[in-house]
């Protein structure tokens, strides 16, 4: 018995490794690219562990001039930031009232009205992107942070509207009734009961739709082009096709740069995101 | 909306059915409901909604400018130049393959991964968290890194290969039109097995312990309980996966973008990608338009799918 639970530590532990490995390889590597000289990143065969390791790349991107590649990456982390956090208050907001309306209120066509939005959380860019270009267009949006906190509302909303009416639904409804009791209103008591005790599932909800934005790549490339609205994603793709063949390092930074808040969220707040990600498709 | 906010109400209505024969409080109910749920409707009609429909009318149209006034009537024949153009076939058999592809490495490698995560061993946490951080990994961070590593020249890949002494040269991994599609299949895995491996096991999670105590009683040793219990009491979730998987698939852009410009030779080009150069590299709206009305059609049937399999898992609703 006791060499049978031997033999499954052991095997729990060397797929441990290898899950470790395939996770931290990749991410390690690109943390030492970042920190090595270009001499050592271009060496053959790969030189594995820098001999001068250099923040050269970090001091570029945070004090490097407006016109350099740092002051084009600084410049994206800014507008990210702000359409991210605009993304999320808007959609939020429509999504709040929403979701309440489906986890307490009855009224007719609730079901239809609910896969409507279930359905368009599942469109795809693809599907609105042309005519939401050319809409930009004729009303000057194009390359605007307004523009952008627009269209990356289309996908935030409905899964904001998915995740809260469900975490909504879940919560107990007597606290709200002996509220009501006490002379609070209706929309009193979403204000003063139920988004206190929801803060802990609002909190994670704003910051999965505030990754999702932080990600969002496709409507950013297509309808920004200068360095007021370009967001992260653009600027690191950037990367690849003016500056990488110049220094694989200076990629290496952005996208660490780029990785760490992300990074931070989700560990921190684990346990609460993985429950919402499997909440969010199979509830 | 204020007005609204001050009308009396009765506690408990919300919770008990509405009545029937009282037909101002189902009114007023509805009414209530529709002011909650205006500023989402909002949202899904003016920028999800109506963008779709233009996307159905472009569809229709010669449109190959920015200029909306220029645009005449076509009929179908953006869809006619489709269909009988052998390159648009192409692109949906590679979208089919990279779906395939990807979606089996994912479901194979998420299945056991959520089956290790499932363990009760010393320093779990440690694991978890592993898969949280890919999870968090930017998609364009993830294809960056991935391009780099495997750089044909000063890829670590190749440098690690020619170290442990199992290539004696180093590879263009993403070289060739045939093997590209699979590498980047793998790549996009990578950041997604996490996603995958996290619902299901949310899915094992439900599955009551004494069931497999009674089975290991009887003398099921722990492979015959995985095949025999946990995959067949996991199948609606992972029907759930298979179709969410498929849908995201098909929207496949950032990372092919980044890795290989739908190259070498086409070789990457899936459906997205293609509606994507038809678009805004050739001015193309009207034929883009009609690839991504077809791809939105297409979404909407898996989508019903995924409802009918939500619906399987018994939580739905």
């Amino acid at each position: 018995m006791t060499r049978r639970r031997t033999g499954y530590y052991v095997l729990m532990y060397a797929i441990g490794a290898v899950l470790l490995a395939a996770v931290f390889g990749p991410i390690l590597w690109l943390v030492i690219s970042s920190l090595s000289t270009q001499a050592e990143l271009l060496s053959v065969p790969t030189h594995f562990v820098p001999d001068h390791p250099t923040l050269a790349r970090y001091q570029e991107i945070f004090t490097g001039a407006q016109s350099s590649v740092g002051g084009a990456l600084r410049a994206a982390m800014v507008n990210s930031l702000v359409v991210a956090t605009a993304t999320v208050v808007i959609s939020g907001v429509a999504a709040v009232f929403g979701a309440y309306a489906f986890a307490r209120v009855r009224f007719r066509g609730k079901t239809p009205v609910l896969l409507l939005f279930l359905g368009t959380y599942m469109m795809p860019p693809l599907a609105l992107v042309i005519p939401l270009y050319l809409i930009m267009a004729n009303l000057g949006l194009l390359d605007t942070r307004t523009g952008l906190v627009l269209v990356n509302c289309t996908f935030t909303t409905p899964f904001l509207l998915w995740l809260l009416s469900n975490y909504f639904a879940a919560l107990p409804v007597e606290l709200e009734d002996a509220a009501q009791i006490d002379g609070l209103s209706r929309l009193g008591a979403l204000f003063r009961i139920v988004l206190p005790i929801a803060r802990p599932g609002l909190v994670t909800a704003a910051i999965m739709a505030f990754l999702a934005s932080w990600d969002e790549f496709f409507y950013a490339l297509i309808f920004t082009d200068s360095p007021a609205a370009k967001t992260v994603p653009v600027a690191l793709s950037e990367f690849v096709g003016k500056y990488a063949s110049l220094d694989f390092g200076l990629m290496a930074a952005g996208g660490v740069v780029a990785l760490v808040p992300p990074v931070v969220f989700a560990v921190i707040l684990q346990r609460q995101i993985m429950s919402g990600l499997a909440a969010g498709a199979v509830k | 909306m204020t007005g609204l906010v001050r009308q009396p109400t009765s506690a408990g209505t919300r919770a008990a059915p509405v009545p029937a024969g009282r037909p101002l409080r189902r009114a007023r109910e509805g009414r209530y409901a529709l002011a909650l749920l205006t500023p989402a409707l909002v949202v899904v009609f003016g920028i999800i909604l109506y963008p779709l429909g233009r996307t159905l009318v472009l569809s229709f149209l010669d449109a190959d400018s920015v200029v909306e006034a220029a645009y005449g009537f076509v009929g179908v024949r953006n869809y006619a130049d489709l269909v009988t153009d052998p390159a648009f076939w192409q692109t949906v058999g590679r979208t089919a393959v990279f779906t395939v592809f990807s979606t089996g490495i994912e479901l194979v490698v998420g299945v056991l991964l959520a089956q290790f995560l499932n363990q009760r061993i010393p320093g779990q946490w440690l694991f978890r968290t592993a898969v949280i951080v890919v999870w968090a990994v930017p998609t364009i961070v993830n294809a960056n890194m991935w391009r780099w590593i495997l750089n044909p020249n000063y890829g670590a890949l190749n440098g690690l290969l020619l170290r442990l002494g199992l290539i004696d040269h180093y590879q263009d991994w993403i070289g060739g039109p045939g093997r590209a599609l699979y590498v980047v299949a793998v790549v996009d895995a990578w950041k997604t097995i996490p996603l995958v491996a996290i619902l299901l096991l949310a899915g094992m999670q439900t599955i009551p312990a004494d069931i497999y105590e009674a089975a290991a009683i009887d003398g099921a040793g722990a492979l015959r309980r995985f095949r025999h219990m946990t995959l067949p009491l996991l199948k609606p979730v992972i029907a759930v996966v298979i179709v969410l998987r498929t849908i995201e698939a098909f929207k496949v852009f950032d990372i092919i973008y980044i890795m290989t410009r739908g190259g070498p030779a086409s070789g990457t080009t899936t459906i997205a990608f293609y509606a994507y150069l038809q678009a805004f590299s050739n001015q193309r709206f009207g034929l883009g338009s009609a690839i991504a009305f077809l791809t939105a059609l297409f979404i909407l049937a898996l989508s019903l799918v995924y409802l009918r399999a939500l619906r399987q898992t018994g939580s739905g609703r």
